[in-house]
């Protein structure tokens, strides 16, 4: 292909790359603007200085410190509970091999796929009987769960290839099935073990309609929840809206920055199987 | 438990010789599954069923739910609200699975086979982080940062418009009843096309380059390429996201009560979105249930086709290898 025709397709490219990081960028501009300024120049104009007032504004408001640390420790919990959960199921599947593996591993797909819509009102009514309602371990048990179905469903396919001679050597060298997991599979498969970590992770902290309807009170809230409901009940100006919207993006641009690797290769590892 | 499985192991080893192992081996790894079973069964199972049966009764939520057998499912069959959330479903199938598949396609292909060979890869790898970018968001967030984006006064969209004296062409964007399922539309497809581009990226890699020169060589054009190589050669990836992106699409929910509230006057309403008003603000737990089970259904037959349908062509393709 000659130069000639090979750059307009590059610039097509790149103008609809920036069309998607756009939205972006204009929020940020219009975080750090004066109402005053935004009122008068409208949302497109360069801000003059930075004007921080709105975000910390914000900030105070809600309480998004508090939001922050419910987040982290929700998703947090979810990532490491599922992927140890996942990892006992993958186990017992890939391989222990044990019978009727496939119905096993049908159910947990089959679990995943099902839209929580089903689940939500049984939840909500199951933990008010608990006690567990309107509390951060409610939300953790459930994604545990939720989340775990999909980590077998990945594990146990790449459990499945294991050499099984290192497991045979171990076992022969006297390791019983409990020392064989934690010494040898898991730390041989520590990759993928990383990966499900992160999309559990960021999974979680994305998640939306059970965490709004399990956590109503303003102390438990996750940063997903309290943005959606506040933007539900559109009591924001402009500037707050941007404040709320840099705010929220910042989480996921830092996990984006720190795990991009990780994110695309897990994608392909999960989408090969 | 562990105890008795260690020497359980130890028996078998000193009395068994090495060829016969493997006979009996697999009974005491069921215990490994016995935790996440047993989660499965309060998380998901139960819950799952207890939905189903609350589905064919008139429960309010409180009190003693009443047997009313297919009253609910009846109701559903002449209620106009359910049919057009359903309607509305289809067009975000369009949204989140069918447009997003084929312009990832087209842009994974562009990225990979032409800006990666000709203008490094790591000019490629930023382009497509940018197309990324939106599916690490929460999706209340996108909804914040979309909804101000779309106001009618003083929106950027609008703005801008203006600004390069389109001002005519203004438009409350997630207000018009007309507009509004459009615009919720656009943004998913802004949302989810990074998913697909991604995997056929990754897809892409196990492409042998031979084909490509082979094509080349040959005369083949760009578009003659991705028809007869990068097509054919995808088919799996293409499989697994328009099945993954299809039941999203089936079961968005936060997009829709962070744009619109499923408004104006129930424009931009969905299965999910009308389920949840059902179960939490009108409390007819009853047929909020039935909307939630018939959706559940629809979503585990297409997942069970999909899976059919992989699983099929994998088979085939193993046999032509063969």
């Amino acid at each position: 292909m000659t130069a000639v025709r090979r750059y307009p397709v590059l610039v097509a490219l790149i103008i609809a790359a920036l069309f998607m990081v756009l939205p972006f960028g204009i929020v940020a501009i219009n975080a750090v603007k004066s109402p005053a300024e935004y009122a008068s120049n409208g949302p497109l104009g360069l801000p003059h200085g930075l004007y921080l007032d709105g975000l910390k504004d914000f900030w105070q408001r809600v309480d998004y410190g508090q939001k922050l640390v419910n987040s982290i420790l929700i998703s947090g919990s979810v990532a490491i509970g599922a992927a140890v959960l996942s990892v006992l199921n993958a186990y017992a599947i890939g391989i222990g091999r044990i019978k009727g593996r496939t119905w096993v591993l049908a159910f947990f797909v089959l679990a995943n796929m099902l839209p929580q819509e089903a689940l939500v009102y049984p939840i909500y009514y199951l933990s008010k009987q608990a006690g567990l309602y309107d509390t951060r371990l409610s939300v953790i048990i459930v994604f545990t769960v939720v989340q775990a179905a999909f980590g077998t469903y990945l594990l146990s396919s790449v459990l499945g290839q294991f050499p099984r001679e290192i497991i045979e050597a171990a076992r022969i060298d006297g390791a019983n099935k409990w020392q064989v997991l934690w010494r040898i599979v898991v730390p041989v498969s520590r990759p993928t073990i990383g990966v499900l970590l992160v999309f559990f992770f960021i999974w979680t902290w994305n998640e939306f309609l059970l965490p709004l309807v399990m956590l109503i009170s303003n102390d438990n809230q996750t940063v997903s929840v309290a943005l959606g409901v506040l933007q539900g009940q559109r009591l924001m100006d402009a500037t707050m809206t941007n404040a709320a919207a840099l705010l929220g993006v910042l989480p996921a641009i830092v996990f984006f920055l720190v795990f991009q690797r990780t994110l695309t290769r897990g994608i392909a590892v999960g989408a090969v199987k | 438990m562990t105890v008795t499985v260690e020497r359980d192991g130890r028996v078998v080893r000193r009395q068994r010789s090495r060829t016969d192992r493997p006979r009996r081996p697999h009974s005491s790894y069921a215990l490994f599954l016995l935790p996440g079973v047993l989660a499965f069964l309060a998380v998901i199972v139960v819950p799952f069923l207890m939905n189903t049966g609350v589905s064919f009764t008139d429960w309010q939520g409180v009190g003693s739910p009443k047997w009313s057998g297919l009253a609910n499912y009846r109701e559903l069959m002449d209620d106009s609200e359910f049919w057009a959330s359903f309607r509305h479903s289809l067009f975000m199938v369009v949204a989140m699975a069918a447009v997003p598949t084929v312009l990832g396609l087209v842009l994974a292909a562009a990225l990979f086979d032409f800006v990666g060979k000709h203008f490094g890869t790591k000019v490629a790898a930023v382009l497509r982080a940018c197309f990324y970018l939106p599916q690490v968001l929460p999706i209340a967030v996108a909804g914040i940062v979309w909804s101000w984006i779309l106001a009618p006064d003083n929106g950027s969209l609008n703005a801008l418009l203006k600004a390069v004296g389109l001002g005519s062409l203004q438009r409350d964007w997630l207000g018009d009843p007309d507009l509004a399922l459009y615009s919720v539309m656009g943004v998913m497809v802004w949302v989810q096309i990074g998913f697909p581009l991604v995997v056929f990226m990754a897809g892409l890699q196990r492409v042998d380059p031979q084909l490509y020169e082979a094509a080349e060589l040959d005369g083949a054009g760009w578009w003659r390429r991705f028809g007869h190589i990068t097509l054919p050669q995808i088919r799996p990836e293409i499989y697994v996201v328009l099945l993954w992106c299809t039941i999203a699409a089936l079961k968005v929910f936060g997009a829709v009560y962070v744009l619109t509230k499923g408004g104006p006057g129930g424009a931009t309403d969905v299965p999910s979105y009308f389920s949840f008003t059902t179960f939490f603000e009108k409390t007819q737990v009853g047929y909020g249930a039935a909307i939630s089970t018939v959706l559940t259904v629809i979503i585990l037959v297409l997942a069970l086709i999909g899976l059919k349908l992989q699983t099929r062509a994998e088979d085939a393709e193993e046999g032509l290898r063969a």
